[in-house]
């Protein structure tokens, strides 16, 4: 019995010995998100617009139904977004859209520091998600 | 001419103001402790648990204590509804006063000869300081039974029934264990008791002292397990529980009167320290008889004996569960009392038959 409480007190007393902390001191260091970490979205621009042709295709597949799209023509004949807005209040970062994605338009970034104090403000626009 | 002790026959002045600069920096140090041993176990518990503990208020979080304390000064003070008033304000204070009015008898360091007195150092050195402080401690549990009792809440009062539980079995294995020392030193005065042990181990050994650890170490483990439970700290801190109790005789209880319970449960760490060291570990003498060792006035080695004391209370609350309720009182009345009994047995023995 005594065996293992002196069992007990070296283990607790090997933590305590520099260098065993696993603390990361947040704000002021950060850690390195995976690259499959799936974060804020981001539309992938082309030469001069956004690689998205208004398929419809994640907003049929998002489980969150938090995706708005409006497609129109430009002069070229092209199919574009007209609006495209995601609902991050909406969202359950689960990458379905950028899997569902035909053209790669759609991907998800590392950025999860996302709080705000309006409402209003985590309607992510197509000039917010193309930054 | 010879020195004679200060007193308050021969010279009252001076003997009030010595006696209130040594109440002051008693007190003082005292406070000190039990403040930042908050600190001191946060960050030691973090870094068990491979955490950091405190890091933000000052440098490694050292101003924490001071926010802690100006944040419950700004809580709400609630009373509940259905509490007995004055028992529910009293409860506090019956803790924490006579947890730090302990201290009193507790030496740190030989007299001081200044002009034609000696001045003890030693708030007041009782011919029965010992009974004094059991005395004390043992009113401490009013203060929590009241607590649990005033709340009238479920929980107060099952923390304040198992406190009362608790103490009853466990002073009685401390007191035991602590007559086997009164058999050796044959008194009951800390100042005599600690120069008792400043003589030559066992008559033989010329450096190393004679603590009573040494003569007595089921003793010494006895009453440092009893003192745990008595002043409950983990592995024995049944009256609080926070997973089964909410937080047992403190759960109605915010703002400062929340905070004396916890500057209450510290100042009875740092007491409990205090009296295994001057009783088991030679109180302020120095741990060699070597010149470089005693040269170091008393009351370093005395704090550095009841840190490294305390050091241990708290990595044993960083590693040990708390103990069933049914193994409590098992522990107290089946084996440490019978223990006691033993050891007063046979240090009556040893001691009557080398006389």
């Amino acid at each position: 019995m005594f065996l293992e409480f002196a069992k007990g007190l070296s283990i607790t007393f090997k933590h305590l010995l520099p260098g065993h902390s696993t603390t990361v001191q947040y704000p002021k260091v950060k850690l390195q998100m995976s690259d499959r970490f799936r974060g804020l979205h981001r539309l992938v621009p082309s030469q001069d617009r956004e690689k998205c042709v208004a398929c419809y295709l994640c907003p049929t597949v998002c489980p969150a139904k938090c995706i708005t799209v409006e497609s129109a023509e430009n002069e070229k004949g092209e199919k574009y977004p007209k609006i495209y807005t995601i609902d991050l209040l909406r969202c359950i970062f689960c990458g379905y859209c950028v899997e569902a994605c035909p053209v790669e338009a759609i991907e998800m970034t590392g950025a999860y520091e996302l709080a705000d104090y309006n409402r209003d403000d985590f309607q992510f626009t197509k000039q917010r998600l193309l930054k | 001419m010879m020195p004679e002790m200060l007193s308050l026959s021969n010279s009252p002045g001076i003997f009030v103001g010595v006696m209130l600069v040594k109440l002051l920096a008693v007190f003082g140090v005292t406070i000190f402790i039990v403040a930042y041993a908050t600190w001191w176990e946060r960050k030691i518990i973090g870094h068990m648990q491979t955490r950091l503990g405190p890091m933000r208020t000052g440098w490694h979080g050292l101003l924490q204590p001071i926010a802690d304390g100006l944040k419950l000064f700004f809580k709400e003070d609630l009373i509940p509804d259905q509490a007995s008033k004055v028992p529910f304000l009293l409860a506090p204070l019956m803790i924490l006063i006579p947890a730090l009015i302990t201290v009193a008898v507790i030496p740190f360091g030989p007299d001081l000869h200044i002009g034609n007195f000696l001045i003890p150092q030693q708030i007041t050195d009782l011919n029965i300081g010992v009974l004094y402080i059991f005395a004390f401690t043992g009113l401490g549990v009013y203060g929590i039974v009241l607590a649990g009792w005033s709340s009238n809440s479920k929980y107060s009062l099952l923390g304040g029934i198992r406190a009362t539980a608790q103490m009853i079995s466990y002073e009685l294995a401390a007191g035991l264990s602590i007559i086997a020392i009164f058999m050796l030193s044959e008194t009951l005065s800390l100042r005599e008791i600690v120069s008792l042990q400043q003589q030559d181990l066992w008559g033989v050994c010329s450096f190393v002292p004679n603590w009573y650890i040494f003569s007595q170490p089921l003793a010494f483990c006895l009453f440092f397990i009893t003192g745990l439970a008595e002043i409950n700290r983990t592995p024995f801190d049944m009256p609080e529980a926070e997973s089964e109790l909410v937080s047992g005789f403190c759960t109605e209880y915010s703002s400062m009167k929340y905070a004396l319970f916890f500057m209450a449960e510290y100042a009875n760490m740092t007491v409990i320290s205090a009296i295994t060291v001057t009783l088991f570990l030679g109180g302020w003498s120095a741990p060699l008889n070597i010149a470089i060792f005693t040269m170091v006035p008393g009351f370093v080695w005395l704090l550095a004996k009841v840190f490294a004391l305390m050091f241990f209370i708290i990595w044993l609350r960083a590693t040990f569960p708390r103990v069933r309720y049914d193994q409590l009182m098992f522990l107290g009345w089946k084996v440490m009392l019978p223990l006691a009994l033993l050891n007063v047995l046979i240090t009556g023995l040893v001691v009557v038959i080398l006389q």
